[in-house]
């Protein structure tokens, strides 16, 4: 559960103009680009950022909802919970994988991670606080990072685009299981419902910003669009999701927080659409720069299991030299 | 005794030791591992699920599995005092899921042929994923074991933590018909556990005191402090729906 | 010792009768350790029935920049194909 928007590697490259405007023409043609293929540098710095930022969203992501892994309020959630959270740690490995197919080790992007040179979404950085959050996560989060998703399906680099087709599949139960405790919630007490209004409430605005900046205001979106690895631009998605997600909150009898929402039937050829008020950008931009809530527990924990783990990955590899030096003498 | 005992006896120790696994998710060693202990949880929860629906029917008092699960204090739990242990480090996980396996693969092994048609059915799907615990644990047992200096003490010393706990796997207060023996699976644990303990390197430490009082809904304190969390929204919300 | 886990590549079988087919790919120490894994990541849900691991560094694979000399010769040769062959409509299907 990603969403574009941190993107911003730098895709200058500086290879022969015959060179790139072959790469390009294959990208023009729809051909996909696998592991070997020749391609410019800038391509491949932004692909390794971009999946690298992809596949840590996805790890720290595991912790928000881990949070409630020991809270689940019955055995049904129990289980769809940490059968969700588990498939976040599949999607980082997917992702992972695919991006070493580029050069690049999972040790080094975990490095870039638990240091915190390395970026990912920025909503993970706020605190699931009630029950609701594991609904508005499902419902919101995946549902934006769904559209991105989606979308990257189609990406130009083969392996990212087959691991997001796996990750799609996959994923297309979280969003419903998040709507559905959402809806049970609305459905329930008073309780529950104000939760579930809480929940929302705190959660709407960082799945917008989830999409990244304007198109206006995102750095070296361009060159990603043309290269085909990102196919749509952040404001198309963001209000792709507004228009999706609106009436979805209206069936839950829940308000959207935002005052100046209002809808504008001029929008997207005559069909309608949402204008939704301003994001609060500085919050953006101080979040994804490590002042959110919770980015240094996120960073602490994920550092913990790395250094925790290390004795054990030493011991296996131990282990295996030894099994295979006594296999070679038999 | 009733069946409904024995059956909540061994839904506790599914319940209980899933939950534990589940502490895991997003903190393990490498992220291979991080979903197999996810797999054994959610193994583990299915198991408990349905031996706990089982259980509520077999109460007769209309209870659900959320009820028996989430409205039941410590002393009212009766799961063995292994499953409760701490995670402790990977080692100690590790060892725990393999004593338990290597106890519950032959259990469900003879309760295929229970005259109870929901044991044998449980049976039927828990032997297949008990038998992968089981290789799964003991193959991580022989690494660590036979790993590095590091993972060789950090193993001896999860088996001396636990040295205390695995007999109580072989005590019920509620012996019934329609379930196997447990006192007649210590033959093939312990066979199990020495096959992987030479293959480890390991010592089997000499006989300890062994605790117990899981069966009599004595625990030691963290079970306790597993149901508080656990239970809290069903305590604070009683009646809502989820 | 090397100090980085290996990488494993991961083929499944969806199911019998069919071919195994490179699903993605996973670090492990050893092949019991990758055979469990790919079993553990690749296979919850029941996405197989049989698994093949093999080592990443173990592939040889074709260098792109031969691909004109190694693939395009075949592109002519179109007398390979069954379409290539006229067969009057009444002799039937062959």
């Amino acid at each position: 559960m990603y969403s574009q928007g941190l993107i911003g590697a730098d895709g200058s490259t500086n290879e022969t103009e015959e060179f790139l405007a072959a790469f390009q023409a294959r990208i023009d043609a729809e051909e996909k680009i696998e592991p070997n293929d020749p391609m410019p540098a800038g391509y491949r710095r932004t692909l390794v950022r971009q999946i690298g930022q992809h596949a840590h969203s996805e790890i720290v992501g595991m912790l928000p909802e881990g949070n409630w892994n020991t809270r689940a309020p019955s055995l049904k959630r129990k289980a769809a919970l940490l059968a969700k959270v588990q498939d976040e740690g599949g999607h980082g490995l997917y992702l992972y994988s695919a991006a070493e197919t580029l050069g690049v080790s999972r040790e080094q992007m975990t490095e870039e991670l638990i240091s915190g040179k390395a970026k990912y979404s920025s909503i993970f950085n706020y605190p699931t606080l009630n029950w609701a959050d594991m609904g508005a996560v499902g419902w919101l989060v995946d549902g934006a990072a769904i559209m991105n998703q989606i979308a990257l399906c189609r990406c130009s680099y083969g392996p990212y685009a087959r691991a997001m087709i796996r990750v799609c599949a996959e994923e297309s139960f979280h969003q419903r299981q998040g709507y559905e405790i959402m809806l049970t919630m609305c459905n329930g007490t008073k309780a529950q419902k104000d939760m579930a209004q809480d929940a929302l409430n705190r959660l709407w605005w960082p799945a917008l910003m989830m999409f990244g900046p304007h198109d206006g205001d995102s750095a070296h979106s361009e060159q990603s669009m043309k290269w085909k690895i990102k196919r749509f631009s952040n404001d198309a998605l963001r209000n792709k999701f507004i228009n999706a997600t609106v009436p979805q909150a209206e069936f839950l009898g829940l308000t959207i927080p935002d005052p100046d929402l209002n809808w504008d039937d001029t929008l997207n050829n005559g069909a309608g659409g949402y204008v939704h008020g301003p994001i609060d950008w500085d919050e953006f931009w101080r979040v994804v720069n490590g002042d959110g809530v919770m980015n240094r527990e996120r960073l602490a924990a994920r550092k913990r299991a790395h250094d925790d783990g290390a004795w054990v990955r030493e011991a296996a590899l131990a282990h295996a030299e030894k099994r295979a030096a006594r296999m070679a003498a038999e | 005794m009733s069946l409904y005992q024995a059956v909540l006896e061994l839904a506790d120790d599914h319940l209980i030791l899933s939950h534990r696994l589940s502490e895991w998710c997003g903190h393990g060693p490498m992220l291979e591992e991080d979903l197999a202990l996810s797999n054994m949880a959610l193994d583990l929860l299915g198991s408990a699920r349905t031996l706990f629906s089982y259980a509520a029917v077999l109460e007769g008092k209309n209870r659900s599995e959320d009820d028996l699960a989430y409205l039941r204090s410590e002393r009212e739990y009766f799961n063995c005092l292994l499953v409760e242990r701490p995670n402790g480090d990977f080692s100690c996980t590790m060892l725990r899921q393999f004593y338990f396996a290597a106890f519950m693969e032959p259990f469900w092994q003879a309760a295929l042929g229970s005259s109870d048609a929901v044991i044998s059915g449980v049976a039927g799907k828990a032997v297949k994923e008990m038998a992968y615990h089981l290789r799964h644990a003991g193959e991580w047992v022989v690494r660590l074991g036979d790993g590095t200096d590091v993972s060789r003490a950090k193993m001896q010393a999860a088996i001396n933590d636990l040295h205390p706990y695995w007999e109580e796997l072989f005590t019920t207060q509620t012996a019934n018909d329609a379930l196997p023996d447990r006192a007649e699976i210590r033959t093939q644990w312990e066979a199990s556990v020495k096959s992987v303990f030479v293959q480890a390197g390991l010592a089997f430490p000499d006989p300890v005191h062994a605790q117990q009082g899981g069966r009599i809904g004595e625990h030691g304190e963290t079970l306790g402090h597993m149901l508080a969390p656990m239970q809290y929204l069903q305590r604070a919300h009683p009646g809502a729906v989820w | 010792m090397t100090d980085v886990t290996p990488l494993w590549e991961v083929f499944i079988r969806p199911r019998n009768g069919l071919a195994h087919k490179h699903v993605g790919s996973l670090h492990a120490a050893d092949e019991v350790l990758a055979l469990d894994a790919a079993r553990d990541v690749y296979t919850r849900r029941e996405e197989g029935t049989s698994i093949w691991i093999m080592r990443s560094d173990a592939i040889v694979a074709s260098d792109p920049a031969h691909a004109d000399e190694t693939f395009d010769p075949a592109g002519d040769k179109i007398y390979r194909h069954p379409t290539f062959y006229k067969i009057p409509d009444e002799v039937g299907h062959m």
